[in-house]
């Protein structure tokens, strides 16, 4: 777990060689650059705080780090102390701009610069600038910051190849002569100078690694800085105003409650009708049954059976009622492979159009009661499409305590792309009333959870501080890059683990352990759940991964509130050993430990509850009312029992000011 | 008057920020004190979305509360 103050962090990449750093604003290109130089792909979206990790490649003989975005150096969430410490060891700085708002963006130039290291900046976008009437000086730009200025649109590859050719040229700008004067004295006792300016600046972290107690001086720096750039823009930047556009009309729609909400409804709704009808239902239907289950398995065991006999243990192992080549190959390429394409196609279209951050807005009041702000909206949605990557996602969130909280609720609650479609399928195929029961046990199980962990979690968490880029109609080769390379990785990931899960399960069975092992599990899955004995299966399976679990329902026959129960059950039910290892790499061993316990737990509760509920009233809406109840009943008693938050109004703001 | 009971659509003038933190985060957006924004929305007990030039930031509601503002014309 990293500390809050964090003190400086010695970089291990590229030690020893030149290393060029790409820096800047939150959302302003730079993994565009980082792409075209290294010629790798990282992920590009609209919207701020897509990078949460350091990425590196090879430019010539430099090595080429992608940061995440900031506002500026220091370290007042976890994005800006990463990028801090890679920023303060760069030999090099490649600093990109957002022609749309250089006089914010300039704040951080400037600090850069301050630091003492050779800069280039990239002033890019200025194709939407144009659009928007706003026209900029560029040499006098580089006359006011003593660097090397070039305007780029990086993803027509405008200015790319005058940026690579300003590169060595990078130089260290005009600084602001009395600050230098005081970076001097201070930086004798840091290793760099750009250490001693966030000491001045009051950077918490590198004042207590370098024990330094004199007086900080952030106001007046910043101030006098944000002075500068002011004037900067002023003599720089000329504006001819033009009314507002579709896509900024539209980006107003989507925040503003009457149009939005039924906009995010539609959204919703599109994302149903694609991915769980269609999808879920003809196109699995071709590859899973006509292709894989029709010709694929029947061709295999046609080859196999003629050197393994069906009846060995191998020939069950491998072509069996679990077979690695049979139902593994089935269940990875022809049932959830067309799903995790169009869920990732889906949400790649969505981060692509600026639409996220607008929802974080609308959402945000919604999440203040479970201890979130509307930013946490983004590891939510995007669990929606891998659990795993989600939770790394967290990290643009300012607290610990919203950390916390969203890591748990998606690994408790949230169903990945995988998962969701065969949930979807299944669910497909029963009443709606049973669909909607789902959702709210799901939905209730959420919100209770949040909000104790909201009550019983000290401190406050953060307010929503977010910029709106500008919606932008998605680039389609970007879209489709994503999804190909985000699909693959789900390919590579879920195979091996598959192949194990039926691998044990195989082993089971044909060992006889299976039946002994649902035999011993079935006071658990008969008495207390209410399912088949053979429900073990499900739950041994999604100890390796839950959607391989749901998977393994869609061939059970179950009575339609079994069928419910089973998917609480497993939606609940730990989550995958790849999520698993990111959770345990983003917490404490311990903290990961009492999440990865508690989502047996309250699976297994929650699984067993909702069938003597409906044992008892037999009835679907009682059911939800009265699960919601008791849900409503544990949120109360966590209030009486939890002390009262204190006054919440001096704590506002950023990290660490909302620790325990 | 604070930004949290401004009204959609007034042009307001930053008039201080208590809390040192977002004191310093506003300064690096450019609405430090005596910057003026647009009210481009506000989200019934939900955040304030303030517009200046191009920029348009969610504001939530308690960082909102802790901004003084003075209205423009
Ligand atoms: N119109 C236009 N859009 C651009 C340009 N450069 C990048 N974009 C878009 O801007 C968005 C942000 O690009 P990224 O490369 O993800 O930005 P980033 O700086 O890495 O963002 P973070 O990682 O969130 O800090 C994407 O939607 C890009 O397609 C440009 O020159 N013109
Ligand atoms: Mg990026």
């Amino acid at each position: 777990m990293t500390t809050c103050h964090g003190a400086p962090i010695k970089l291990d990449i590229g030690k020893g060689e030149q290393k060029l750093v790409l820096a800047g604003n939150p959302n302003v290109g730079k993994s565009v650059f980082f792409n075209h130089l290294t010629g790798m792909y990282v992920d590009v979206s609209n919207y701020p705080g897509t990078t949460l990790d350091i990425s590196h490649g090879r430019y010539k003989d430099w090595v080429v780090m992608d940061t995440p975005g900031i506002y500026g150096l220091s370290s007042f969430n976890d994005e800006e102390r990463i990028a801090r410490d890679v920023i303060l060891q760069a030999d090099k700085v490649l600093n990109i701009v957002n022609a749309l708002h250089l006089e914010r963006d300039l704040f951080l130039t400037r600090q850069i610069i301050d630091t003492g290291v050779p800069v280039v900046v990239a002033v890019n976008m200025v194709d939407e600038a144009k659009r928007r009437g706003i026209q900029i000086n560029f040499d006098r730009l580089q006359e006011e910051l003593g660097v090397p200025v070039i305007p780029s649109v990086a993803v027509k590859g405008k200015g790319l190849k005058e940026v690579e050719a300003a590169l060595p040229q990078a130089c260290t700008g005009r600084v602001n002569q009395e600050l230098a004067a005081e970076i001097d004295t201070v930086s004798q006792t840091t290793a760099n100078r750009g250490e001693a300016l966030l000491a001045l600046e009051g950077d918490e972290g590198i004042r207590t690694a370098y024990g330094i107690s004199q007086k900080d001086k952030r106001e007046e720096i910043y101030l006098n800085r944000r002075e500068c750039v002011n004037e900067i823009f002023q003599s720089v930047v000329t504006e001819t105003t033009q009314g507002a556009n579709f896509s900024t009309k539209l980006g107003y729609w989507m925040v503003r409650p009457i149009t939005g909400i039924p906009i995010l409804a539609a959204v919703l709704y599109f994302m149903y009708q694609l991915i769980g009808v269609w999808v879920a239902g003809d196109v699995v239907g071709f590859t899973e049954e006509t292709i894989f289950q029709g010709y694929y398995e029947p061709f295999v065991r046609g080859i196999l059976t003629g050197f393994i006999s069906p009846d060995s243990i191998f020939g069950q192992i491998l072509y069996g009622e679990f077979g690695l080549v049979t139902m593994t190959v089935t269940y990875v390429l022809g049932l959830l492979l067309p799903l995790v394409v169009a869920f990732y196609f889906f949400l790649s279209t969505l981060e692509d159009s600026g639409y996220l951050p607008r929802v974080a807005a609308l959402t945000d009041r919604v999440l203040n009661y479970i201890g979130l702000n509307g930013r946490a909206i983004i590891p939510l949605i995007l669990g929606f499409g891998c659990v795993t990557l989600a939770t790394i996602t967290t990290r643009l969130l300012a607290s610990e305590r919203e950390k916390r909280i969203a890591i748990f609720l998606l690994g408790l609650t949230i169903p990945c792309s995988a998962q969701l479609g065969v949930i979807t399928g299944i669910l497909a195929s029963i009443e709606p009333g049973f669909v909607l029961m789902y959702v709210l046990i799901i939905l209730s199980i959420l919100i209770a959870v949040g909000m104790i962990m909201d009550r019983v979690i000290p401190g406050r968490s953060s307010d929503l501080l977010i910029e709106l880029p500008p919606i932008r109609l998605p680039r389609l080769a970007n879209v489709l890059k994503k999804t190909g390379i985000k699909s693959f990785a789900f390919v590579k990931e879920a195979f091996p683990l598959f192949a194990l899960g039926s691998l044990l399960i195989s082993v089971l069975q044909v060992s006889g352990a299976l039946n002994a092992l649902q035999d011993a599990l079935a006071p658990l899955t008969v008495g207390w759940l209410g399912l088949p004995k053979e429900s073990a299966n499900v739950f041994i399976m999604g100890l390796v991964r839950r959607d391989f679990g749901a998977a393994g329902l869609a061939d059970m026959t179950l009575a339609p509130y079994q069928a419910v129960v089973a998917l609480a059950t497993i939606t609940l039910f730990v989550p995958c050993v790849a999520s698993v290892l990111v959770i345990f790499k983003e917490r404490s061993k311990k903290e990961a430990l009492v999440m990865w316990l508690s989502t047996w737990v309250i699976a297994f509760l929650v699984g067993g509850v909702v069938a003597q509920l409906y044992a008892h009233f037999e009835q679907i809406y009682l059911t939800v009312a009265a699960f919601a109840g008791l849900m409503a009943l544990l949120v109360g008693a966590s209030m009486l029992f939890s002390r009262r938050k204190t006054d919440v109004s001096a704590q506002s703001a950023s990290c660490c000011h909302s620790e325990q | 008057m604070t930004l949290a009971n401004s009204v959609k659509g007034q042009t307001v003038c930053i008039a201080g920020i208590k809390h040192p933190m977002v004191r310093a985060q506003a300064i690096r957006f450019g609405i430090s004190e005596g910057e003026t924004v647009m009210i481009q929305e506000i989200i019934p007990a939900g955040p304030v979305i303030v517009r200046k030039k191009h920029q348009e930031l969610a504001i939530g509601r308690k960082m909102a509360e802790d901004i003084q503002i003075t209205l423009v014309n």
